[in-house]
């Protein structure tokens, strides 16, 4: 019982993580209907401008809650920033090519990303922050001490639970925005059809815009609290949770938010129960063989409409 | 007439090709050849991608992984014949037979991993293919790594080097001509038309899925002759060979030489590895020059610098009569 109640608490964890970036890929492949595949990447960027505040700040000497909110809150600005950055030299230009090759630049950019940031620091080389951070794992500085709880004799650090809350109340603005506002409207609207919202008066290329934003601010989210409770960081952190976010998010029907948000808590606690009852090393596999299966039997996902083709 | 140029064609590469590589066997300083074995392996590699993604119009992000099946299957197999002399033959013959034995059963059981993984992931398009044949790499690395069999993420160790520059050559010569024969024939017309226009196709009659799961079949085969080739070359056989990083790899060498153009390949293929060599001081800017070459190009030339056409078709003179344009027609 207390195995199953410590997965169910890991599960969840994972889980809201995946659903966090989940979102990014989902709301992008809604507007746009390409997979963004640099999205783990950001997730991987937010982790260091995370790491690079932190000690801009000096978290690292005096932490406080005060400093730990400015961390996050401006790793995701920059975050929000770089995603507008990329749609606009990378994917913009090729936004009526076939999507080919927008996909092929997208795993270009990715690559960017992740190669960049391994390369010999060019500023602060010597310090403990140089940049780009190279190949070698960081340790990202705690924010506020940590405290671990055993209720039921299941581990539980404060660390968990904040991240939860915060992943929580993250999907709950979010879900706000999407569905209450004035721009979540006009993002449905485009996501519905692009040509038709733009005749209506949409500016189209500003709602992409601010959907790469939102969708590269969650995922900065995701990696700091990812960090707050396995703090080793790299350039290569992104890969693994960016390819398993799209699966929780076709999972859940790609274009679909919610679908993203139960996608992700599914895959995480799928893996963290196969992982932890059957098949500990084939926890990196689970996520495939979930796409696998679901693209044959259920192409459109749990929540995702189907569309015919017209010719 | 006709069946006897068709049957040249096909065996005149051979016959001129493979004795080079005989003679230059062994001549050429040492680092320089083992550069030339890599690239020549990296030819097959893009040539045969290039049957699915360029011909095909289907995008396969898992190449890596078909490599790594026909990599341990020829690797077991010369392991476990080592040293025993094959049907009472003297040992360095024996070897070579075994080799050619282990690269052949290698290659099939790429393509029956082929089969497997294509009927299911084929049915789908675009980028969801792309996503799902990367996934399928993955499986399959994660597979080898818990597997003692295999040798886990140690992998195989202590191979015999048994690639030489004549069985890299051979190799890279049957992929081109593979892929030359396979793209006049009339399976090489549907799989351009269901590039083209796949609803169209289908409306004439073609049987898309079939046409794709079989030239994923054929690709997935040549992937595993490559993969055989290269552990026999660097004597080891380790999962972290065969990362969907090295797919991507290949990828960046079809789209760099043009999707759907065979010299393409090769050219981009040998321009890059040369391209490795020569920046080996500069090794860890390698990946970052793929992914700037990959943005640039899509941003500025998306067909690839070749497009489909082929080296050939910028010497009408020396084409032989009666051969007829690869992509006669294609593009208004």
């Amino acid at each position: 019982m207390t195995e199953f109640l410590q997965h169910l608490v890991n599960g969840l964890s994972v889980g809201t993580i995946y659903a966090l970036i989940a979102l990014g890929y989902t709301m992008v492949y809604g507007v746009l209907k390409l997979i963004n595949f640099a999205h783990g990447d950001v997730y991987m960027v937010g982790a260091f401008m995370g790491f690079y505040l932190s000690h801009a700040l000096g978290v690292d000497q005096n932490p406080s809650l005060g400093k730990a909110g400015l961390v996050f809150v401006g790793s995701m600005a920059i975050c929000a920033a770089l995603g507008v950055v990329i749609e606009r030299f990378a994917y913009r230009p090729l936004r009526h090519r076939p999507r080919l090759t927008a996909l092929i630049t997208a795993i270009g950019v990715s690559f960017l990303l992740e190669y960049g940031f391994q390369l010999p620091a060019v500023v602060g080389a010597s310090s403990g922050t140089p940049f780009p951070p190279g190949p070698t794992p960081r340790f990202f500085p705690e924010p506020f001490p940590r405290v671990d709880f055993e209720p039921l004799g299941v581990h539980i650090s404060n660390y968990d639970i904040v991240s939860l809350l915060t992943a929580v109340a993250l999907m709950f603005a979010l879900q706000y925005i999407v569905y209450r506002t004035r721009f979540g409207t006009s993002m449905r609207a485009v996501s519905f059809d692009s040509s038709v919202a733009g005749l209506m008066g949409i500016n189209v290329n500003r709602v992409i815009a601010w959907t790469f934003a939102l969708g590269s601010a969650l995922a900065a989210a995701a990696a700091l609290l990812v960090a707050g409770s396995r703090p080793t960081i790299n350039p290569l952190m992104g890969l693994l949770p960016g390819i398993k976010a799209f699966v929780a998010a076709v999972f859940g029907g790609i274009g679909n938010v919610p679908g993203a948000m139960v996608g992700g808590l599914v895959l995480g606690l799928a893996e963290e129960y196969v992982a932890g009852y059957a098949l500990s090393s084939y926890r990196d596999g689970i996520a495939f063989a979930i796409l696998i299966l679901v693209l044959l039997f259920k192409p459109t996902g749990l929540f995702g409409a189907a569309r015919a083709e017209k010719v | 007439m006709r069946s006897l140029r068709v049957g040249l064609r096909s065996v005149l590469p051979f016959l001129v090709g493979v004795p080079l590589f005989w003679l230059l066997n062994g001549q050429l300083p040492e680092y320089f050849e083992y550069g030339l074995m890599v690239a020549l392996i990296d030819v097959i590699l893009a040539v045969s991608l290039n049957v699915v993604n360029g011909f095909t119009g289907q995008f396969s992000l898992g190449h890596a992984g078909f490599m790594a099946v026909g990599a341990y299957t020829a690797a077991k197999i010369t392991l476990a014949f080592r040293g025993v002399a094959f049907l009472g033959l003297s040992a360095a013959l024996s070897d070579q037979v075994v080799f050619l034995l282990a690269l052949v059963a290698g290659m099939i059981t790429a393509a029956l991993v082929g089969i497997v993984v294509g009927m299911p992931s084929l049915r789908l398009r675009g980028d969801y293919l792309a996503i799902v044949t990367l996934g399928f790499n993955e499986i399959i690395r994660v597979i080898i790594e818990n597997t003692p069999f295999l040798g886990q993420a140690t992998g195989l160790s202590g191979l015999p080097r048994r690639t030489n520059l004549v069985w890299v050559g051979a190799g890279a010569i049957a992929t081109v001509v593979m892929a030359r024969r396979l793209l006049g024939s009339t399976h090489g017309r549907a799989l351009l038309a269901i590039r083209e226009d796949e609803v169209a196709a289908e409306a004439m009659g073609v049987d898309t899925t079939g046409y794709k799961v079989r030239a994923f079949v054929i690709a997935s085969a040549f992937a595993g002759l490559a993969g055989g080739l290269l552990v026999h070359l660097i004597q080891l056989c380790t999962p972290k060979s065969f990362t969907f990083i090295k797919s991507i790899e290949v990828v960046v060498m079809v789209v760099l030489g043009g999707m759907g153009s065979i010299t393409g390949s090769v050219v981009a293929a040998l321009g890059l590895r040369g391209a490795v060599e020569a920046l080996r001081e500069a090794q860890q800017y390698r990946m970052v020059m793929y992914s700037i070459l990959l943005i640039i190009l899509m941003l500025t030339r998306p067909t690839g610098i070749f497009g489909t056409r082929e080296l050939w078709d910028w010497l009408p003179k020396f084409q032989l009569p009666g051969r007829r344009r690869a992509d006669e027609g294609q593009h208004p």
